[in-house]
């Protein structure tokens, strides 16, 4: 699984995602997790990193429980006062839920195995506009050079007695911190832009790297079309054979 | 005599917003095959006329001429920065690639080599500064004297024929030192040191200025200590005759 090609891997994730994403109908949805799992399975993953994984987004999806069942207009199954659920808002907030945790299964199992800088590449590779590669790639580089500068500054505010309380003193202290940051930022990125200028950078990027299409990329995608074929007729063929 | 690498006429700078110039009428020659030592306080300008050779600050006044050409332009500091390499104060500003190879491989990638080529390049180079198997390292995890070294490697892999380094020994460890000394020594082209550290200067350059606002100074002696005899008056006098 992660030694196939990962321009393969993001585009059966971006298929799947699409599919997935536009269905309406449980049994795509549900058959749609089932292959999700199937890749999870194929990759090998740590469990535990994924559940956690998984409790960070349905934590949000949790809040969708709270209102969704309550808002949506219909036949009302459960009432509680001034309250009330319908059946069509606590299947839709069900659907809801299953898509999205379908889609981020196949994202951590196909996505997320790669690393960051060769999805950079890979991205470069599938045709994608070249500033939202760059956007990624500077963004994973220059993330833990801020974050070090983040420690720093926190660090002077600490040996010099700084404690955090509900003052304006605070407050004032975290602005200065974060426009400190800013500012560092914006002058590094000019830094940066400079160095490259010497090196004779005039705008574009030029990759070594290259991807090799082997068998079992090709082998992957048949399969992984084929089962986006059945998740397309189990969604828009069905009730005109039904 | 031969003619100067570089020339600097009159050249009048200032900082927007700053109340005094940095450089008034400053005068400025370095000869082929010197290296040359450049000294004075913080904020004596000793980075700016590095990034004033390079263009990436412009003189409001004066002129500016290297390899014995007239330049003014973005269009000619272009040609100029693809034989002159500098090497950054601060490492992170200069390794902005995910992994060393590439890195190495950005400024021959620029200068139009074919990948191949730019990688074989990138190799010799990081051969020669006992780089050897640093290709897949990722830049940001280097250590502070590995980045420097790579950080050299990625401006020598331009094959620049004058080098200008901005305090390449901040921040390095003993050891690391004299590998720069050792590789300095080595190489076979005209270099310029901005630095503090008179020791570091005493094994890398024969001469050493000190810089003003309308020249360098050369350097007759330090202070305490026996006069150097190999610091010796190459640069110009203030009011710039030639």
């Amino acid at each position: 699984m992660h030694r196939l090609d990962p321009r393969g891997k993001i585009g059966v994730a971006g298929l799947f995602a699409v599919l997935i994403a536009t269905a309406q109908t449980y049994t795509t949805i549900l058959a749609g997790l089932a292959l999700s799992l199937v890749f999870l399975a194929l990759a090998g993953l740590p469990l535990r990193k994924v559940v956690a994984r998984l409790l960070v987004v349905n934590s949000f999806i949790f809040f969708l429980w709270l209102v969704l069942p309550l808002t949506y207009p219909g036949d009302v199954v459960w009432e509680l006062g001034p309250l009330s659920a319908t059946r069509q808002g606590l299947l839709f907030t069900g659907l809801i839920t299953l898509k999205s945790n379908a889609i981020i299964i196949i994202l951590i199992a196909l996505v997320a195995t790669v690393p960051v800088i060769t999805l950079g590449q890979a991205l470069q590779n599938l045709r994608l506009p070249d500033k939202l590669c760059h956007l990624l790639l500077f963004t994973y580089r220059y993330l833990y050079v801020f974050e070090e500068e983040y420690r720093r500054l926190v660090q002077a505010m600490k040996i010099r007695g700084f404690q955090p309380r509900t003052n304006l003193h605070t407050y004032r202290s975290y602005a200065y911190l974060a426009a400190m940051l800013l500012v560092r930022s914006y002058d590094r990125a000019d830094r940066v832009f400079q160095a490259m200028l010497c090196r004779g950078f005039h705008g574009r990027f030029y990759s070594l790297r290259t991807f090799y299409w082997q068998r079992r990329d090709g082998t992957f995608l048949a399969a992984a079309l084929l089962a986006g074929a059945v998740l397309f007729c189990l969604e828009w063929l069905k009730p005109s054979l039904g | 005599m031969s003619e100067a690498l570089i020339a600097l006429h009159n050249i009048t700078f200032a900082y927007p917003g700053a109340s005094r110039p940095v450089f008034q009428d400053f005068n400025f020659q370095l000869l082929p095959g010197h290296h040359i030592g450049l000294i004075g306080p913080n904020g004596c300008g000793k980075t700016t006329l590095l990034h004033l050779i390079m263009g990436l600050l412009r003189p409001q006044a004066g002129r500016i001429v290297i390899f014995g050409e007239e330049v003014n332009k973005e269009k000619d500091f272009v040609r100029v920065r693809q034989k002159v390499g500098l090497l950054f104060q601060n490492a992170d500003d200069q390794l902005f690639c995910p992994t060393v190879l590439e890195d190495v491989a950005f400024g021959p990638l620029n200068q139009g080599k074919s990948p191949a080529l730019a990688v074989q390049i990138a190799r010799e180079t990081m051969d020669r500064l006992g780089l050897t198997g640093f290709e897949d390292r990722v830049t940001y995890k280097l250590s502070g004297g590995e980045k420097k070294l790579v950080s050299l490697a990625t401006v020598l892999a331009m094959q620049p024929q004058l080098l200008l380094l901005d305090e390449p020994t901040t921040g390095l460890d003993e050891h690391t030192k004299h590998r720069l000394i050792h590789i300095l020594k080595n190489l076979e082209i005209s270099y310029m040191i901005v630095s503090h550290e008179h020791d570091f200067l005493n094994h890398t350059v024969k001469e050493c200025c000190r810089v003003h606002g309308h020249c360098c100074q050369p350097l007759p002696h330090r202070a305490g200590e026996e006069p150097v005899s190999t610091c010796k008056k190459t640069v110009s006098a203030p009011g710039g005759e030639y």
